[in-house]
């Protein structure tokens, strides 16, 4: 079948949109028409193949089957918490890979039932990547929902001669993508598919969940990726350059992201395999720790004359961004000089705090990113820092066996005072003890972020 | 022109073109734009249309579809999730939101 010169048009018109999806959605003024463009773009593009195919089958069942899959998406995102979207990203980044490996698999069936005799090596390459890479993205993103939503331990699962295992799997999967190329068949495609789901698995069970986010952007390059080899497979331009564009893209990003947590890639992935993050989180929690009442808080932050916030993940899950903002507030009114201190990969994901407080309409001046505060910490007076642990974790500077090890953080071990509102002395995502929390300058308030801070301000608008 | 080497050229030059027209994203928007090329690769939804179109075998029907729906929850969700997360970056101050006052104790 081959594709009329105005589809090939239409297709081109849709990969310029994407590249200028691309485009607009890396500056924040720009951000949400380029979305806005993409998704028109992919909508169109969809619809497409129904002018130009003339014995297009099925079309009924196609058409319920886009319906269900559109609601069920649509639905979905508009439900999400906040606090939970990189898992929903991490869903839906699965089960494009997914779809991408089912589609696949079903043109590998087109080629067999032809007799398979005619078609190029590229294309079963193309063919034996898709469904591979695809399923190594579908599974690997599924692990990566389990540890956000914390169905499952979000800390590094090794077991003894994962290593082996791994590298069998690996080993297998090209054995059997070659196989596949020389006599392609519908067994071998499966067992393929098999095989990538074991590797998308046990390449994600043994990342800790404060890398998670990272992993999520490379499985996400991955799924672009398949998607070209799809788009090559099938002869679909599109398909060829948005799987492409996302899969350099997304590689480029995870690069960045990575970047911006001190943290090479293959450390990332393959850490934990060489040991050295099993910290035990035991040890030193009986240790003394200093903790104060919520009118002792509100007294500190009252007569301080600088003060900066650290907000973490905590404080997303306790609902308490509105409290910390009328806190804030009556603060600022009372003279003290307040700002929110950002660590580039606060929450659950780089950027993920700056969307959590933009909802309780914190104003974006006050947001200050980590380079340009860190030097201001030594003349704060108080640090509170809100459901945050890991990017102010000293462990991150001296303790080069920490998983953390290298992240940059943010220096609230400089400041005078230090107050920490936690539920439990529970480490951090990260899993790791924090010595900030046994410091004599650290106060610790125990209790829900949203209910210390309510009574916090009631006491603060007291004085 | 051999037509392996126009896909390769097109492959290539798509490579630069995702690097670099995301080159100079502030960690602000990492999240969104990785969301967004998430949804991008939906478009995999027409890859999707196009086989189960062409398909007589029952069981590729079925496999065909249950793609048709992956892919559309990938597309979609994307998109919109997407553009909820912009949204807060652009909206303007809005009436004050309800926060109930001083906590629940």
């Amino acid at each position: 079948m081959s594709i009329p010169t105005w589809a090939q048009l239409l297709y081109l018109v849709g990969a310029v949109a994407f590249i200028l999806a691309l485009k607009g959605l890396s500056g924040p003024k720009t951000a949400r028409a380029g979305n806005l463009i993409g998704a028109a773009a992919a909508v169109l593009a969809c619809t497409i193949p129904f002018f130009y195919i003339d014995e297009m089958k099925h079309v009924p069942l196609i058409l319920v089957a886009i319906a269900v899959g559109s609601a069920g998406g649509f639905v979905g995102a508009r439900r999400v918490q906040m606090t939970q979207m990189p898992q929903m990203v991490a869903l839906f980044n699965g089960v494009g890979g997914g779809a991408a490996a089912l589609v696949a698999l079903l043109e590998l069936h087109e080629i067999t039932a032809d007799g398979g005799s005619d078609v190029e090596t590229f294309v079963l390459v193309a063919t034996a990547f898709t469904i591979l890479v695809g399923s190594v993205s579908f599974a690997g993103s599924i692990i990566t929902f389990a540890k956000l939503q914390e169905l499952m331990t979000s800390r590094p699962v090794v077991f003894p001669g994962l290593p082996v295992v791994f590298g069998g799997s690996l080993i297998a999967a090209v054995a059997l993508s070659i196989v596949l190329v020389r006599d392609p068949s519908m067994g071998v495609g499966v067992v393929l598919a098999l095989v990538g789901l074991a590797v998308g698995i046990l390449l994600v069970l043994p990342v800790g969940g404060a890398d998670v986010p990272i992993v999520i952007s490379l499985l996400n390059a991955f799924t672009g990726l398949t998607v070209a080899g799809g788009g090559y497979v099938l002869d679909n331009t599109l398909l060829l350059v948005a799987g492409t564009l996302v899969g350099a893209s997304g590689t480029f990003l995870t690069l960045l992201m990575a970047g911006a947590m001190g943290r090479s890639v293959a450390n990332i992935l393959f850490g934990a395999l060489k040991g050295g993050s099993t910290l035990g989180a035991g040890e030193a929690s009986d240790r003394p720790v200093k903790s104060a009442g919520p009118e002792d808080v509100a007294i500190m932050l009252n007569y301080a004359e600088r003060v900066i916030i650290v907000p973490g993940y905590g404080l997303a899950v306790a609902q308490a961004q509105h409290t910390l903002r009328e806190l804030v507030d009556v603060l600022s009114a009372k003279g003290v000089e307040v700002d929110y201190a950002i660590h580039p990969v606060a929450g659950r994901m780089p950027g993920h705090m700056n969307v959590l407080l933009a909802e309780a309409q914190v104003p974006y001046e006050q947001l200050i990113e980590m380079d340009d505060i860190n030097d201001e910490f030594k003349d704060a007076d108080v640090v509170l820092v809100v459901g945050a642990n890991d990017v102010v974790n000293p462990a991150a500077r001296n303790t080069p066996s920490a998983p953390i090890y290298g992240m940059p953080i943010l220096n609230a071990d400089q400041a005078k005072q230090c107050v920490f509102l936690k539920r439990s002395m529970r480490p951090g995502f990260a899993g790791i003890e924090n010595e900030l929390l046994f410091e004599p300058n650290t106060t610790l308030l125990f209790g829900d972020a949203k209910d210390t801070l309510g009574k916090v301000l009631t006491a603060t608008k007291a004085l | 022109m051999n037509e392996g080497v126009v896909w390769l050229t097109i492959f290539i030059l798509s490579v630069f073109v995702g690097i670099e027209v995301i080159s100079k994203v502030s960690s602000t928007l990492h999240t969104p734009l990785m969301s967004g090329a998430n949804a991008i690769h939906g478009v995999i939804l027409l890859g999707a249309i196009i086989v189960t179109g062409s398909t007589d075998n029952n069981v590729a029907l079925v496999v065909g579809l249950i793609a048709i729906v992956l892919a559309a929850v990938n597309m979609v969700g994307g998109f919109v999730v997407t553009d909820r997360m912009l949204q807060m970056f652009t909206r303007k101050k809005t009436p004050k939101a309800p926060s109930n006052a001083g906590g629940s104790a």
